[in-house]
């Protein structure tokens, strides 16, 4: 398994302080931390504190906030100041997130690192502001036109807002490409005590030998998605494709819990985890074998830790003849559980209880679906 | 023998894919001279639009990048903001500037952006094949208006200078042509200054350039150059429209 960043980082030599801070906030302090240089955002809530913090920090630090026009011309700043070789973050909730899928498939498509954050409301539409886990499908499918991926971070707590964001500088600018933190607006808005990375995070030394920074010295480069030559588009495709093996087989990141004896296994993410995780510690005092699997990165999707923990359920099923089963909660009607049965492909049940924009999970009802399961 | 003239450094040695008679390799020769003569190629960093000028980061001896439809304001932005000692300039067709991307456009120049628009007006959308552009003039054939442009059912010609000249932003706004041999010297003028003002920090400054379109308009060059100095200027007249250099 491979452990969080986080996890990584707690080997520090001096115990660091822990500050209080809300889940928007640990987004921005870890985007200063991981050195981004430009911000440009559109107010929508639920992520409001974020071009807020950030329009006097950044301007205290000596770098770019600008407020832009739409969400529309915050990406495509974005996709600016990352041709330019500089590390930039954008940020909004559900409906702007929308806007900017042109912007991210262009990202995607000239291979220009950037980091997308979605603090998730409810939808479709206007929807409401609460938060929700809604726009699963459009952050791990791609969610603008063409064939292509982002890599997906999903935090559960405010600590992992801040080394989730840190983090997705560092994959965005590694395999250029654009990285989405998938939040929500309930830990965008927690107050939890963080622990600051210790490191320095300033921009990792990636030659960036592809920006556009003037040709002075060198030849001319160009940044382009266009390709109409013969057979030229096709290529660049396999090799994003070749690409997105790589990312596959390296940057798959996930947490697990109990798991070594449960028949229940949870799989959730992000807010939706943590309340599957209090609902796990509940039931395993009232006897329930409860264990739960949170995936970190929802693409690439931790399949490997799922089918294996298919496989182990399904000899207890055979061997003991107990009851297993998967149980996916998530906060919209089951997107991640198309994943998760893919993972699972038939060989145990897979349960879900889920609810939709506008309704939050919580402890009492996933501990029903627990013991309904059971029964 | 000394050699008086010559391709510029600045404009690749390669051939256009644009139609016989088209007026943006004119000005993209424009750009390239200027670039030259200003010695800013080493430091340019252009921004291709969708149209018909989408390769003009294979014509341009400098960095180029693509941008999405109506976006290269944005980008521009996203560009001189972190890296405030280049010249960055974006290279625009009338859907790409005026239609799709007029929200950019107008807040880049009322943020007073310090990059360089070229605009290219040919009252048409030339890559898909010749739609209405917002730029149509009234009564003007296009795919899209059969029976030609009707302000009741398509609205007016948006004329981009007199609308940007109220923003305080814009230093610089000047409308010109490449359909006569004076023209294209008038338009490098403008397209100097237009460079010059961003060297000196100044502001956001836009060149428009009515520029002509045979395949699109069904017209033989010559007779294009004709139409714009006959017909178009009347709803695009040429000249300044603002020229501020706060600097000084
Ligand atoms: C989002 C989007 N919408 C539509 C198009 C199709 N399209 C390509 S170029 C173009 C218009 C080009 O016209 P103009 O900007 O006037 O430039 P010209 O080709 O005349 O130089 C359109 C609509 C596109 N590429 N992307
Ligand atoms: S369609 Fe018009 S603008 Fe496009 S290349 Fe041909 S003449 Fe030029």
């Amino acid at each position: 398994m491979k452990r969080t960043q986080r996890a990584k980082r707690t080997k520090r030599t001096k115990p660091a302080q822990r500050i209080l801070m809300k889940g928007n906030v640990a987004i921005c302090e870890g985007a200063i931390t991981a050195g981004c240089q430009a911000y440009y955002g559109y107010p929508i809530t639920p992520q409001n504190e974020i071009p807020a913090y950030l329009a006097k920090r950044m301007v205290e630090l000596g770098r770019v906030f600008l407020q832009a026009e739409s969400e529309l011309a915050a990406i495509n700043m974005v996709f600016g100041s990352a041709v330019a070789g500089a590390r930039a973050m954008t940020s909004s909730s559900s409906p702007g997130i929308s806007l900017k899928q042109e912007g991210i498939s262009y990202l995607a498509g000239c291979e220009l690192p950037a980091v997308i954050v979605n603090v998730q409301r409810g939808g479709p539409g206007l929807g409401n502001i609460s938060g929700s886990q809604g726009d699963y499908f459009q952050a791990t499918r791609g969610g603008g036109h063409g064939d292509y991926k982002n890599i997906v971070l999903t935090p559960y707590s405010v600590q992992e807002m801040y080394d989730l964001t840190i983090l997705a500088f560092d994959l965005a600018d590694k395999y250029r490409n654009p990285v989405i933190v998938l939040a929500d607006g309930v830990l965008g808005q927690m107050l939890e005590p963080v622990t600051p990375s210790t490191i320095s995070h300033q921009p990792i030394a990636i030659s960036k030998d592809w920006a556009l920074d003037g040709c002075k010295g060198r030849e001319p480069r160009k940044i382009r998605s266009l390709l109409m030559a013969e057979g030229a588009l096709e290529e660049h495709n396999w090799k994003l494709n070749e690409k997105y093996s790589k990312i596959k087989k390296n940057e798959v990141r996930y947490e697990t819990y109990n798991l070594m004896d449960a028949e229940i296994v949870l799989v959730a993410f992000g807010i939706a985890a943590r309340v599957g995780k209090g609902a796990m510690n509940i039931a395993r005092g009232k006897g329930y074998k409860v264990g739960l699997i949170r995936p970190i990165t929802l693409w690439p999707f931790p399949e490997k830790i799922i089918s294996d923990t298919a496989e182990r359920l399904h000899s207890i099923t055979q061997s003991l003849n107990h009851l297993t089963t998967f149980l996916v909660v998530e906060m919209n009607l089951g997107q991640m559980l198309e994943d998760v049965k893919l993972a699972v492909s038939g060989k145990v049940p897979v349960e879900f209880y889920g609810r939709p924009g506008g309704g939050l999970v919580t402890q009492e009802e996933i501990l029903e679906k627990i013991k309904q399961i059971s029964k | 023998m000394k050699k008086i003239f010559s391709r510029p450094e600045s404009l690749k040695e390669t051939q256009h894919l644009y139609c016989p008679g088209c007026g943006h390799g004119i000005i993209h020769r424009i750009i390239a001279e200027v670039a030259d003569e200003l010695n800013i190629r080493e430091k340019t960093i252009g921004i291709a639009p969708v149209g018909c000028a989408v390769f003009a980061y294979d014509y341009w001896n400098f960095d180029v990048t693509e941008a999405a439809h109506g976006r290269p304001p944005a980008v521009a932005t996203g560009i001189k903001r972190v890296l405030p000692n280049r010249i960055v300039f974006t290279y625009q067709g009338d859907g790409d500037l005026a239609a799709i991307g007029t929200a950019e456009i107008i807040h880049a120049a009322n943020r007073g952006e310090k990059i360089t628009v070229i605009f290219v007006n040919n009252a048409a959308y030339g890559m898909t094949g010749g739609q209405m552009a917002p730029t149509t003039l009234i009564g003007q054939k296009t795919l899209t208006t059969p029976f030609g442009r009707n302000a009741e059912r398509d609205g007016y010609p948006l004329k981009i200078c007199e609308l940007l000249s109220s923003l305080e932003g814009v230093v610089f706004l000047e409308r010109t042509g490449v359909n006569s041999p004076e023209n294209v010297l008038k338009t490098k003028k403008a397209i100097k200054k237009a460079f010059q003002n961003q060297i000196g920090n100044s502001g956001f400054s836009l060149v428009e350039v009515l520029s002509q379109c045979p395949v699109i308009w069904r017209m033989g060059p010559v007779e294009s150059c004709k139409w714009i100095e006959k017909v178009m200027v009347k709803t695009f007249p040429l000249g300044v429209f603002k020229d501020t250099n706060r600097h000084e």
